[in-house]
């Protein structure tokens, strides 16, 4: 493997991390004054509407510890999760200055209600907060998704003073769908020689997706992956595992890095959920890709602690992906007051019993500098696995 | 005069003893249980095809309030859930894993059909797929209620909830019950709603007068009782409303504050808005700081979490369907943190309260994220005084006397002195109010 080019491809990734002030975007924007951005917020958007309105779709994924939080604590108690508060932090700090609109997916209590804040205190800019259906019937769920995609194609069609024309969507589509296939190369590696890149590369390559441009994130990613395909890293005797519950709020990157230093590769996480939401190609040749787009979400979303389980609990599918990945065990990692993720475990913990599979979990906030416990926790995992399985 | 004013308590007290003798008796009388919850609740469609039913936040307040909650709470963190999550999940889960006992000591029974009406709370969603395995053999209808994103109740999602009544909720009651769908028995009991929900607003917005005749929060539990759980659509439930409003006009008539468990309030001092539930497993010792002081709450937003009847929505059998779906969608939790803001405004300048007061509680992110940004908003638009403590709704460990008490001193004194110096008073000197 040509070593400088892979490093100087992950610094790419890493610089886009730390980045705070979203310079890649900002310059995006400055090329054409017609341009916008988009922010918004985990787990799931359907990034493909926001790119054919000639807008920048950012993931705004919280500050970790990279800033002190100030103001953002006086906005909420103790008791809520840190994420909000670096983001109240950041759009207070003039750090989403820049940003001409954000979305709110329907993924839990606070992070609608943090839409309501936006709404308040961000006055000149666009906010919305995007209801998904719990109910997965196209003529009910698939009608009522169609009228909140249509309200917001609407809206950006009025913002941007663009037509969102079938051309154009499926034309953005076709962007998407060649991104999630080379995300999946990514996940492929990952999956059968996880030695080949680290979980903090990993990490960031796919968090790099969520800043970049589509077009320049498939051309980075056709950069990286042939690296990848040489790398002549050696395996190392680690036991492998899934990471679950971080799928919002994210884990600091020591954390990553500790799990992986204690003994584990992460051969499948759902950090970065959003970009593996489907896991086939969307049609990209309809006359209605609004329909398509309604279509893939009532059929073809992965489980998630955001979408109602209906007939298939979750347990049972994260089990059979994890037998698939031929994973030594599951890691539920969730981040502190998450609701979602948190109500999750116990039943997600019952059925990795059900299926003999073992795991461990701990909880952490995204500007946790301390991993010595959890390194002692994830080390143990791995050793009772290695020793007794 | 003493008994007048009880005859509403006896009543709700007689009703609610009927309704746990009612469901300890379905194994004789087969009618089928429905678990749901308060908020966006569609009691009279559960009535309308003679089911019961229970609802497990009611179950786990009632558990606070005997003390219960504790041990409950400790029973499903053993099992794997967090410390961090909504204390209402656990100790409903905790109760069903030490034998469902009611709070009448008689066990509730499972229920035949899971009605998850996920309204203004997302944990209601990860509740019900918990309680979807404790009791793999009961039916399962979702019914999803979209949020006020907007500000307002958008066509698209009237029409959503009514496709979901219609498809997803009247088919599964239908095949539960063994009963047809009856519009007619339906719009009957709507418009006994109504009739309920009229008077329930004239209690409310008795809190006009001065005294008070009513406490809006912990008097407030009490007359959202019958309307906001198992009776609303009832005759019963109109009539304890009727049996309420005459106490209530009774007191104003008499110039008498709320009943206490002290009896009378004696001397009103400070009139409150609050946001924000309760705390239950202290429920009496919170009360008390307040009465103690003279502190009457004459506006609550938790009495609207079940409904919101003050802008002038009722249920009717015109159009029930719809009907249902405006009133899921308006309950307080659904609308969008502008729209509560400006509600809790109308309360504070309708019923000219001297102070806004957050209970912040740890459980309910729902309620909880964003009451910070709403507190400082109504005290820049009305320069009203606010004050913030923080408790928990069931999880007794969260209840710090001490904490909460010198909190609410402060806010007191601070109302006190704004009322020896009338502050907003043009004909005081500025040194005054300096």
């Amino acid at each position: 493997m040509d070593n400088s080019s892979y490093i100087e491809i992950i610094k790419t990734a890493r610089e886009l991390f730390e980045d705070l002030s979203f310079t890649y975007a900002s310059k995006w924007k400055q090329e054409n004054k017609s341009r916008k951005i988009i922010g918004f917020l985990p787990i799931y958007i359907p990034r493909e509407i926001v790119h054919a309105a000639e807008m920048l779709p950012v993931g705004i994924f919280g500050a970790g510890d990279r800033i002190p939080v100030i103001r953002g604590d006086a906005y909420f108690q103790s008791y809520i999760c840190h994420l909000p508060r670096t983001v109240v932090e950041l759009a207070l700090n003039g750090n989403l200055d820049d940003f001409d609109g954000f979305i709110f997916p329907s993924i839990c209590d606070v992070i609608r209600n943090l839409s309501g804040i936006f709404q308040i205190k961000i006055k000149d800019k666009f906010v919305r907060y995007l209801d998904f259906p719990q109910n997965f019937e196209k003529s009910i769920g698939g009608t009522y998704y169609r009228s909140e995609l249509e309200r917001l194609i609407d809206d950006f069609e009025k913002m941007n003073n663009v037509k969102i024309t079938p051309e154009k969507l499926n034309a953005s589509i076709v962007l998407y769908n060649e991104n999630r296939k080379l995300l999946q190369e990514l996940d492929f590696i990952r999956i059968n020689s996880p030695y080949k890149i680290p979980a903090v590369d990993f990490y960031l390559v796919q968090r790099a997706g969520n800043v970049m441009s589509v077009e320049d994130h498939n051309d980075y990613l056709k950069k990286l992956l042939p690296l990848l395909q040489e790398s002549t890293n050696e395996q190392e005797d680690k036991i492998r595992v899934v990471v679950s519950g971080s799928f919002c709020e994210q884990p600091p990157i020591g954390l990553i890095k500790t799990i992986e230093n204690a003994g584990c590769y992460i051969v499948e996480d759902d950090f970065q959920l959003g970009h593996r939401w489907f896991s086939k190609d969307i049609d990209c040749a309809s006359s209605d890709p609004v329909d398509v787009l309604i279509d893939s979400y009532l059929n073809d979303s992965t489980y998630s602690s955001a979408v109602y389980e209906g007939d298939t609990p979750k347990g049972d599918l994260l089990a059979a992906r994890v037998k698939e990945l031929n994973a030594d065990g599951v890691i539920f990692c969730a981040p502190s007051f998450c609701d979602p993720a948190l109500l999750d475990r116990p039943m997600l913990e019952k059925a990795m019993d059900r299926h003999h599979i073992k795991h461990s979990n701990f909880q952490y906030h995204e500007n946790l500098g301390q991993f010595h416990v959890i390194k002692e926790q994830a080390g143990t995992f791995a050793d009772m696995i290695k020793l007794w399985e | 005069m003493e008994i007048q004013i009880e005859n509403s308590m006896i009543k709700q007290k007689h009703m609610l003893a009927e309704q746990f003798i009612e469901l300890s008796q379905v194994k004789e009388t087969g009618k089928k249980v429905v678990y749901t919850f308060v908020p966006g609740n569609l009691t009279e469609l559960i009535y309308a095809f003679d089911m019961l039913p229970v609802y497990p936040e009611i179950n786990s307040l009632q558990s606070g309030m005997r003390q219960k909650s504790k041990e409950y709470i400790q029973e499903a963190e053993d099992m794997g859930y967090s410390e961090d999550v909504c204390s209402y999940v656990k100790c409903d889960i905790g109760m069903m894993l030490q034998g469902n006992i009611g709070p009448t000591g008689q066990q509730l029974p499972e229920p035949d059909i899971l009605l998850l009406s996920y309204t203004g709370c997302f944990v209601f969603m990860k509740w019900f797929e918990n309680l979807k395995q404790l009791y793999p053999n009961a039916e399962v209808a979702m019914l999803h209620i979209p949020y006020q994103e907007a500000g307002k109740m958008e066509p698209s999602a009237i029409t959503y909830i009514k496709e979901q009544l219609k498809n997803e909720v009247i088919p599964k009651f239908e095949k539960v019950s063994g009963q047809k769908f009856d519009n007619d028995k339906l719009g009957a009991k709507m418009d006994l709603s109504a009739q309920a929900e009229d008077l329930l607003i004239e209690v409310f917005d008795s809190a006009k007068h001065t005294p008070s005749p009513i406490d809006a929060y912990f008097g407030g539990v009490y007359y959202i009782g019958p309307i906001f759980t198992a009776f609303r659509g009832s005759q019963d439930c109109l009539e304890y409303y009727q049996e309420l409003l005459k106490e209530v006009n009774y007191r104003v008539v008499n110039k008498l504050g709320p009943i206490t468990p002290e009896g009378y309030m004696k001397e009103e001092k400070f009139r409150l808005v609050v946001e924000g539930p309760p705390n239950w497993t202290h429920f009496r010792g919170f009360w008390k700081m307040f009465y103690d002081i003279g502190a009457v709450f004459v506006g609550s937003t938790y009495t609207r979490v079940g409904g919101v009847y003050d802008d002038g929505f009722r249920h009717s059998s015109k159009d029930s369907l719809k009907s249902m779906a405006e009133y899921c969608l308006g309950c307080y939790t659904n609308r969008n943190l502008s729209q509560r803001i400006d509600f809790i405004e109308n309360f504070i300048t309708r019923y000219k309260a001297d102070g806004f007061l957050v209970n912040s509680i740890k459980s309910c992110n729902s309620f909880s994220a964003g009451q910070l940004v709403m507190m400082r908003d109504l005290e820049e638009r009305l320069g009203i005084p606010v004050g913030f403590i923080e408790t928990d709704l069931v999880d007794p460990r969260y209840y710090s006397y001490s904490n909460i008490k010198n909190r609410l001193d402060s806010f007191f004194q601070m109302l006190d002195q704004r009322q020896t110096f009338n502050v907003g008073n043009d004909n005081l000197s500025d040194d005054v109010l300096t």
